[in-house]
């Protein structure tokens, strides 16, 4: 590993925008990859990796590891491992969440209730893979739809006991927030007041939908569209609290042409910036 | 209260099976339901895609609803193994010769193999191709002389016209017409240029391309080729594969 991602706009790599990102050379703090689609033998997935990862700080996303799931994957650890050695990552990323059942992948990103017996399972878990991986994980707060009568402890400070714990860092999934206090009936900004910003090493930033429910609206992290409004002031506003951090537009889905990206990216980079210089501006 | 295993059993029981796991609590309580096939759509719908995305021109014969349709019925048998989702689907055309919707179309295990292996062709090893001087050499001494095929080679026998047909239902294939039931042998490979090619080879090749993959000297592959179509001539054969970087030299697991 690397030392640290910069605290810069970066964006999540997608093979259909390689060229243009090399004839272009944007001017961007890292790229995101999921470590899953480089996990390949050989081929042109890994060529086209290595290339970015020559001009760029690179973070490793993975979304297959099941941190929150009843046993870890040993064999998953050793791949990760791999690509962590192979191309030495800034940063290695992972999810508060479960995505296998025994050997079945199930692709998404699951909810476990939050409660001492989970909380010790996923610091075990935590500390198998930083022990595996030979390097300090980001944790990244998930969007959620339901929640669990058997939760006894709030998201925010589960999170905050295991970085208390691991020493992990966080991911801090600002869209993620916005979803889940919506679906919940919560206010986000409680969520934030008791988020532990202090170990955050990452944001997300992505696009969510929206469906209508009697009881409101559900929100759906679909990463399929713009960032949204409400969520950009959250990200000022943790950004006036935190200085500029490492800060992830992330579109997986009906994903756009690359100038739109970064069209996304600039707006990350102006909150970013007006952040700084209200800091100078303060300090002078 | 469920210990954390089974917990994770019940809720993944739900997404399948109709139940809701225990315990889900919501603003409002017949929400429940909807909520929770956020989840259910998000496994389906996902892994529909990721299928669709592997064999497209099987979502493309049988149509985008059929197929998102036919997935969720695949899904019920065989979920991923692991993380790696571009090795899933290997059970896919097994799964489409025992699919009684899709009778009609018995083609279609096949094309769902030929796509299959041009995933892998993607994903495959890299090997430095041989140098040219190599056929030369191996020409030289036929009898003895090995060459062997890149990792990301893969050959399909099919009794129907499974390249053809493969080929007619590319986004930019021109309309022909296509007899089905005419064998091809599918030759797919990644080349120099890391594009994935898939080639119908004619039945002395298809000889000549098996021998070498299953390691016989150059002189054994000719005469196999000769035998399957006589007076076979393998050189443009071995050109295209050198052309393309497909020809290698057999790791004879001594350093070299």
């Amino acid at each position: 590993m690397r030392p640290s991602l910069p605290p810069a706009p970066g964006l999540g790599f997608k093979p259909e925008h390689f060229e243009t990102i090399r004839d272009l050379r944007p001017d961007l703090g890292f790229f995101e990859v999921h470590a899953e689609n480089y996990m390949g033998a050989g081929g042109p997935a890994h060529r086209q990796l290595a290339a970015l990862r020559a001009d760029y700080a690179l973070s490793l996303h993975g979304v297959g590891l099941s941190i929150g799931g009843a046993r870890l994957d040993r064999d998953h650890l050793a791949r990760l491992r791999a690509l962590i050695d192979r191309y030495h990552p800034e940063s290695f990323s992972e999810h508060l969440a479960w995505s296998s059942h025994g050997t079945d992948y199930l692709n998404d990103l699951l909810p476990l209730p939050y409660t001492p017996e989970t909380l010790t399972l996923v610091c075990d878990h935590v500390d198998e893979a930083q022990e595996a991986l030979g390097c300090r994980l980001l944790l990244e707060n998930p969007s959620t739809y339901v929640l669990f009568a058997q939760s006894t402890i709030p998201e925010p400070e589960f999170l905050a006991e295991i970085a208390r714990r691991t020493g992990c860092g966080l991911l801090l999934d600002v869209n993620n927030v916005f979803v889940s206090c919506t679906n919940h009936r919560m206010d986000p900004r409680a969520y934030l007041a008791a988020f532990p910003l202090a170990v955050v090493g990452e944001i997300h930033l992505g696009g969510h939908a929206e469906e209508a429910l009697p009881s409101g609206p559900l929100l759906i992290d679909a990463h399929g569209s713009p960032v949204a409004d409400p969520v950009w002031a959250l990200f000022a506003e943790v950004i006036a609290r935190t200085g500029p951090l490492p800060s992830l537009i992330e579109w997986d889905n009906d994903v756009p042409p690359f100038r739109d990206l970064l069209a996304e990216a600039r707006r990350a980079a102006a909150v970013l910036r007006q952040d700084r210089e209200v800091r100078l501006a303060c300090a002078s | 209260m469920l210990a954390h295993p089974d917990f994770i059993t019940a809720f993944r029981q739900g997404l399948f099976n109709g139940t809701l796991p225990p315990g889900l609590t919501v603003p409002a309580p017949d929400e429940a339901e909807r909520r929770f096939a956020v989840y259910r759509n998000n496994v389906a719908h996902s892994l529909g895609r990721a299928l669709a995305a592997r064999f497209p021109v099987i979502e493309r014969l049988v149509g985008p609803e059929f197929f998102a349709a036919m997935a969720r019925v695949y899904l019920g048998g065989d979920l991923p193994a692991s993380p790696l989702l571009f090795q899933w689907g290997d059970g896919f055309a097994g799964f489409l010769q025992g699919f009684p919707p899709v009778a009609g179309l018995p083609y279609l295990p096949d094309v769902a193999r030929l796509e299959f292996a041009r995933g892998r062709a993607w994903h495959a090893a890299d090997h430095p191709p041989a140098p040219p001087e190599a056929l030369a050499a191996a020409a030289a001494q036929a009898d003895t002389a090995r060459l062997a095929l890149h990792p990301s080679v893969a050959l399909l026998a099919s009794d129907f016209a499974v390249v053809s047909i493969w080929q007619a239902n590319q986004p930019d294939a021109l309309p022909a017409p296509i007899d089905a039931t005419q064998t091809e042998t599918a030759l797919i490979l990644r080349d120099r240029r890391d594009a994935v090619r898939v080639l119908a080879l004619p039945p002395g090749d298809a000889a000549f391309a098996r021998a070498l993959q299953s390691g016989a000297p150059l002189l054994i592959a000719a005469e196999s080729a000769a035998h399957a179509a006589p007076r076979h001539d393998p050189a443009r054969l071995l050109l295209c594969l050198m052309q393309a970087g497909a020809l290698i030299t057999p790791d004879t697991g001594e350093p070299r």
